[in-house]
């Protein structure tokens, strides 16, 4: 679990983050979800420790990850897997030497076969073991975002972080990779928190949603509740997609048509 | 500026602690040996084979007192091209050669998000991506000298003898004449400093890199001209300490 308390960050004196509290479950998939500039990018910085929070702190399982030492942020850092927005793969490594790369700077202890054996499996996992000699190059948006997730999970993550898994990908790739991460989730029990504006990824995935505007928390429930949720920036937010409107529409009518039968 | 060169201390200092594994370090600067000497080793041949010809040729041209005798371009040649011509023309080439594509290469993998990837696996990526370029650098950049020291005298002595401005022997006699062996430490260090100073810029420029595509041409142009013009200030300074 993965606890924030009361973070803020501003940038030249422009606040992005006010006040930022929430708690990031174990075993869902936590959504971050809000319009562009939001603030949802770093507030994720500053929980994988890529940027400090101004005030406030992270607490991961129990322990302080912001302001203490650089070995315990070291230690809670090699936890953590991340799938990037544009995957971050290596150019100048093949597929499989990119997943390796983990096993290899963060478990010298593991032999060369238990590594091999590693990426095999993690390559399986996410349905790529035939791309294992490919470079990042020659496989596709959706592929590299696989190979993300297995260089993500391959050093048995604990906590799993997504930005805009989405983006750039077709429909029913989006919803293979949403399937993908809610299956690793629930799989290893891990704590997944995945940055998205993809109403499809909301409704799908969304175990605990975290609505964020202008820097604050406006709301947070599950997939189940969101639809009805009373706050009116974050139904502006979801009704501004064509998909859930006519969604709604047919959904009403349905509704009224039984009772007007 | 000095905000700049703070932030270059600084950036110096984050890639000394919390080194990687020696291992890893070792290979890493194996590859960047490869990547930044064995690569360059066409470019420095080809650079100061031509420039000890025509060293050579000029020489030969504004030298007409018939008392001064011809083998004074032999040694005027490699007076030249060790305290001088291969040391920093060298590293001059080496900084737009080897500075671009360490500032391009670190400045694509920040824009691509690849330095946060290490980042987040809890890498150093200073000490990962910075350290094994400065180190390669720091070991090629004196055999790349050796390597324009040694074709720059032989271009001298093959443009001399084709243009028949220097007979051979008299070539050999003048490169051999009144050596000081002081002047070669003299030159390596030159291209030691070089080599730091060109590597380390260079990484400094592209490991910062904001923006898209544009910044990272941005960068590597930068890194290029700061690292030449680093290399003009060294050059005088080395002289002026240690001659």
């Amino acid at each position: 679990m993965i606890e924030i308390h009361n973070i803020e960050k501003s940038f030249d004196g422009n606040p992005v983050l006010k006040g930022i509290s929430c708690t990031f479950e174990t075993g869902k998939c936590n959504l971050l979800l809000g319009g562009s500039g939001t603030g949802k990018s770093v507030l994720l910085q500053c929980v994988v420790g890529l940027m400090q929070p101004d005030l406030g702190s992270i607490t991961f399982d129990g322990t302080v990850f912001s302001n203490n030492k650089v070995q315990v942020r070291q230690e809670i850092r090699r936890k953590i897997g991340m799938l990037f927005q544009g995957s971050a793969l290596f150019d100048s490594m093949t597929v499989a030497k990119n997943v390796e790369f983990p096993l290899q700077m963060l478990t010298p202890e593991m032999s060369r076969e238990e590594r091999r054996d590693r990426v095999e499996f993690c390559l399986k996992r996410v349905g790529l073991e035939n791309a294992g000699e490919k470079m990042p190059s020659e496989i596709s948006g959706g592929m590299k975002k696989r190979v993300g997730i297995a260089r993500a999970i391959a050093p048995n993550c604990t906590y799993l972080f997504c930005d805009e898994p989405n983006s750039g990908l077709d429909p029913l790739t989006s919803l293979k990779i949403d399937e993908l991460i809610q299956e690793i989730t629930y799989e290893y029990n891990i704590t997944t928190v995945i940055i998205t504006h993809d109403m499809n990824s909301v409704i799908e995935i969304g175990d605990h949603i975290i609505f964020l505007y202008k820097g604050l928390k406006l709301w947070d429930g599950n997939k189940d509740e969101i639809l009805n949720a009373q706050v009116p920036e974050l139904k502006e937010f979801i009704f501004s997609s064509s998909l859930v409107r006519a969604a709604k529409r047919i959904d009403d009518e349905t509704h009224s048509g039984v009772v007007n039968s | 500026m000095v905000k700049s060169f703070g932030q270059f201390l600084l950036f110096i200092q984050s890639m000394l602690v919390r080194k990687e594994r020696f291992a890893v370090l070792w290979k890493r600067t194996i590859d960047e040996c490869v990547t930044i000497g064995v690569n360059s080793i066409f470019i420095v041949a080809i650079v100061s084979a031509f420039i000890g010809a025509v060293t050579c040729v000029q020489i030969a041209y504004n030298l007409i007192n018939p008392l001064i005798p011809k083998s004074t371009i032999g040694y005027m040649v490699r007076e030249m091209t060790i305290l001088e011509l291969a040391p920093t023309i060298t590293s001059i080439v080496l900084a737009g050669k080897v500075g671009s594509s360490i500032a391009g290469g670190l400045g694509t993998m920040r824009i691509t998000e690849q330095v946060s990837a290490l980042e987040v696996m809890g890498i150093n990526s200073a000490s990962y991506l910075v350290l094994p370029r400065i180190l390669g650098a720091i070991f090629m950049f004196p055999l790349l000298v050796i390597l324009a020291m040694a074709l720059s005298i032989i271009g001298g002595y093959l443009a001399g003898s084709l243009t028949g401005s220097i007979s051979g022997q008299e070539y050999i006699e003048g490169i051999r004449t009144d050596f000081i062996p002081y002047n070669i430490f003299f030159a390596l260090t030159k291209s030691v400093v070089f080599a730091f100073l060109v590597s380390a810029i260079s990484a400094f420029k592209g490991y910062y890199t904001e923006g898209g595509a544009l910044e990272v041409g941005t960068a590597s142009t930068a890194a290029v001209n700061n690292s030449i013009i680093a290399i003009l200030i060294a050059d005088f300074v080395l002289a002026a300490i240690l001659l």
